[in-house]
């Protein structure tokens, strides 16, 4: 596959703008409707705008069944000319946004609302499992339904065999995301982890504890994109988009998942962006498992891969260490909301960007790189993406 | 190495019997054409006709060169273990009973990648031999075990949960008049069978072979008359709580078609063996095996019906007996579908020509009954459902599986060769 940026133009002139996080609950009663419809009113009430203004709309939800993107514009009274409906999970983030993006640079939106949200019923986490894709259901769930950490605990054990890393390098990772968390009011963890309580924790799925796992809920994010003549116009602080890329399917032929598409892609990313690994101030991966933080660091070229044991002993990843990473605490500290969790890392790294970040604020922020990664598919994640953003205060 | 089997104690009826529960059993169509070749034992993928890469999970589509002709065959059994897991959480209620659950990711010699049950006694990155069998629910799954036999390697509480054998468990022959049945008494008495009721009709006639099949370890000789629905009944209320496998290896055989016959009198004793026998005995054990098939280390597991391959398509030699066997296996193929969700097998064991009276003109190859009787223990310990005995039956059912049409026109057509 060819590497290097090829004829890409860039995203001038795009920006991203109006993150908003709806407080999580572990579990909900109400649908993933109503989760979108916080969302889409949270970013009405952000920027301004109301139904009339946005004419373009992206969705990812995994619970929204039966609906899907057409059945929400009737319920939330849009009208829009371009419409998206984006199923890649934790990597819906960053597709959202270049698809988005793309459409307002060519003019075919003007004002796109990009949106993930899901519900959290007692029982809907099984459910979805059950059902979640049909190489998973022939091939993965029939042996022992252990969801996703039965996959990554196969994928961790690889990995660590392979590469050195140890567990208290992942739980390095795990106690600095509870330590931003703190700070971060929409956390449903609340309280302090230690080393010692990740080293001593509850075996999930060897090597996998209790502290590598996310915990499903409910819960919506949001952001909305537009040109940025619109957005200084609106005075709504803003961001730019400096470079992204996607990819499906990376690696189909390694027999145990140990990198992810973002090792294909990573010199044209750069290339695009403009800038390189050492500006980023801070890393938003898509965490659900530390050790798909770890391939994130690696395969985007902020260490060598299987350097990350060495990367991780070597800077600290709180919002004020050497290397700010998932500065909300990440899905690990927050929670998983579905498809929200895709979003959630973009959403905080604009949130650091334009300034609405709270005590967990990383200092000066201007370079941030958000990380996606989902959908797992019998024995691995397929979608992965990234984007480079770049904050622009006034 | 594998802890040995301890016999289990005898149960306390204070005690709820555990409800049945299951593993995922929704498949892609695809996929069941995987659980058909596991129920035979035979470990299917698909393979493209155009390329030759063979794929799985199953598709519908060669990813390497896009031809859609991707046929079912018999792959290398080999693999490497490259990466395992021992889950202690699980969000279904079957596995959640049985934590912690030992999986892995293997390489096969055949090429893909799986995911699969894992056998105690593989050692961490080990060699494996892979087996393809159906699970509690029906399914087929794939499971890796030791490249090389272990001490009581049969005994590993999850391969246990594919197979169905007899060991400690207690078993119900339905007629031990015959060769066939007393062989397959001593089958089980040597695969370590603690109870073998065996069904005699009419105990005041004597057979040959009763005071051997008498001294068999374990065996209790029991009225049992599958003509007689009393006598299935009364048989079932007394010893049908104990029935963890059911073989019947009564058979009504003769030789003759239709225009041969005067009346229906003899397809009617036929029918009343083979086919309302069979009937009779799934209402009489059919309900409490269903329900026992969780029930500890000797749960129901297995009910076997032995037919002759005839069963699958008309001999005209046999032509009014091939009927009545039809029937049976028709009435087999429900009750898998009523067995369905209750984690007990339905095992059906297609034979060619027995090596007995009422086949005695039929020229070699045949079948002895020890060796039936052999066969259906080898498939009761490796949990396979789906048995073809004899070259006669592989023959039979090679071509069944080639085209049935052109199997019956085979079958039917003018030939030399025998006349009743």
């Amino acid at each position: 596959m060819a590497k290097g940026t090829r004829n890409r133009s860039g995203y001038d002139g795009v920006v991203v703008a109006a993150p908003v996080s709806v407080p999580y609950e572990r579990y909900s009663p109400e649908p993933a409707h109503w989760w979108l419809a916080r969302a889409i009113s949270a970013l009405g009430a952000k920027s301004g705008l109301t139904p009339a203004d946005v004419d373009g709309l992206c969705v990812s939800s995994f619970t929204l069944f039966p609906d899907t993107g057409p059945a929400l514009t009737q319920h939330f009274g849009l009208t829009p000319r371009w419409l998206d409906h984006v199923p890649t999970g934790g990597a819906s983030g960053v597709i959202a946004l270049r698809r988005a993006a793309r459409a307002v640079q060519a003019g075919d939106a003007s004002i796109v609302a990009c949106m993930a949200g899901d519900t959290n019923h007692v029982d809907s986490f099984r459910a979805m499992l059950t059902t979640f894709s049909r190489f998973s259901q022939d091939a993965a769930y029939p042996y022992g339904s252990g969801g996703p950490n039965g996959s990554f605990s196969l994928m961790t054990s690889n990995y660590m065999n392979a590469y050195g890393i140890e567990r208290e390098d992942f739980g390095k990772l795990c106690v600095a995301q509870r330590d931003n968390a703190l700070c971060f009011p929409h956390a449903l963890m609340k309280t302090k982890l230690t080393l010692e309580q990740y080293m001593d924790a509850r075996l999930i799925a060897d090597p996998i504890v209790l502290y590598d796992c996310v915990m499903p809920c409910a819960g919506a994010e949001g952001y909305l994109v537009m040109r940025e003549e619109l957005a200084s116009s609106r005075k709504l602080p803003y961001a730019r988009i400096l470079s992204t890329i996607e990819r499906h399917n990376g690696f189909p032929d390694d027999p145990v998942q140990f990198r992810g598409g973002w090792a294909l892609d990573k010199d044209e990313f750069w290339g695009l962006s403009g800038i390189t690994p050492d500006e980023v101030d801070l890393l938003q991966t898509y965490d659900d498992y530390p050790v798909i933080s770890v391939m994130q660091m690696e395969d985007l070229g902020f260490c060598d891969k299987g350097a990350a044991r060495d990367f991780i002993r070597a800077n600290t990843f709180t919002y004020d260490g050497t290397f700010p990473h998932n500065t909300s605490g990440g899905q690990l500290s927050v929670g998983q909301a579905g498809a929200a969790g895709g979003f959630l890392g973009m959403v905080e790294a604009i949130r650091q960007l334009v300034g609405e970040a709270g005590d967990n604020a990383v200092p000066d922020a201007r370079y941030a790189v958000v990380s996606g990664f989902g959908i797992i598919n019998f024995d691995r994640g397929l979608c992965s993406g990234a984007a480079a953003l770049e904050g622009v205060r006034t | 190495m594998t802890d040995p089997l301890k016999r289990p104690p005898k149960k306390d009826p204070q005690k709820r019997t555990l409800v049945p529960t299951l593993p995922p059993f929704a498949r892609s169509r695809k996929a069941i054409a995987f659980t058909a070749a596991a129920a035979e034992g035979r470990l299917a993928l698909q393979v493209c006709a155009g390329c030759g890469h063979v794929t799985y999970p199953p598709r519908e589509i060669c990813p390497k060169c896009w031809s859609m002709e991707l046929d079912w065959r018999d792959v290398a059994d080999g693999g490497q273990l490259l990466t395992e897991t021992l889950l202690r959480t699980s969000v279904n209620t079957y596995f959640r009973e049985r934590m912690p659950w030992r999986i892995g990711t293997i390489k096969l010699d055949a090429g893909p990648t799986v995911l699969a049950h894992l056998h105690g006694d593989v050692p961490e990155h080990g060699r494996v031999r892979m087996i393809a069998r159906t699970d509690k629910s029906g399914q087929g799954v794939l499971m890796a075990l030791p490249d090389e036999e272990t001490p009581n390697m049969a005994d590993d509480r999850q391969l246990r949960t594919l197979t169905c054998d007899p060991k400690y468990r207690r078993a119900l022959v339905t007629d031990g008049r015959t060769e066939l049945g007393q062989c397959m008494a001593q089958a089980l008495a040597d695969a370590g069978a603690t109870r073998i009721f065996v069904g005699i009709a009419e105990e005041w006639r004597p057979y040959p072979g009763s005071d051997e099949l008498a001294a068999v370890p374990g065996v209790e000789i029991m009225p049992l008359d599958v003509t007689d629905t009393i006598s299935v009944n009364e048989l079932a209320a007394e010893m049908g709580d104990k029935a963890d496998i059911l073989i019947n290896t009564a058979e009504y055989v003769r030789p003759g078609s239709t225009m041969e016959r005067h009346g229906v009198t003899l397809a009617r004793d036929e029918m009343e063996v083979n086919y309302f026998g069979l009937m009779r005995l799934i209402q009489a054990f059919g309900p409490g095996m269903r329900a026992r098939g969780a029930d500890g280390d000797n749960s129901a597991c297995a009910w076997v019906n032995l037919m002759s391959v005839y069963a699958l398509s008309n001999w005209p030699v046999y032509g009014t007996t091939s009927a009545s066997q039809a029937a049976a296996l028709s009435l087999s193929q429900c009750l898998r579908g009523e067995f369905a969700g209750s984690g007990v097998k339905v095992v059906n064991v297609l034979f060619g020509p027995l090596e007995e009276s009422w086949r005695q003109p039929l020229p070699p190859p045949k079948v002895t009954p020890a060796r039936l009787a052999d066969t259906v223990v080898h498939a009761l310990k490796e949990g396979i459902e789906t048995v073809t005995l004899g070259p006669v039956a592989e023959d039979v059912v090679r071509r069944y599986k080639e085209d049935p049409f052109v199997l019956e026109r085979e079958l039917t057509q003018l030939q030399q060769g025998l006349r009743p």
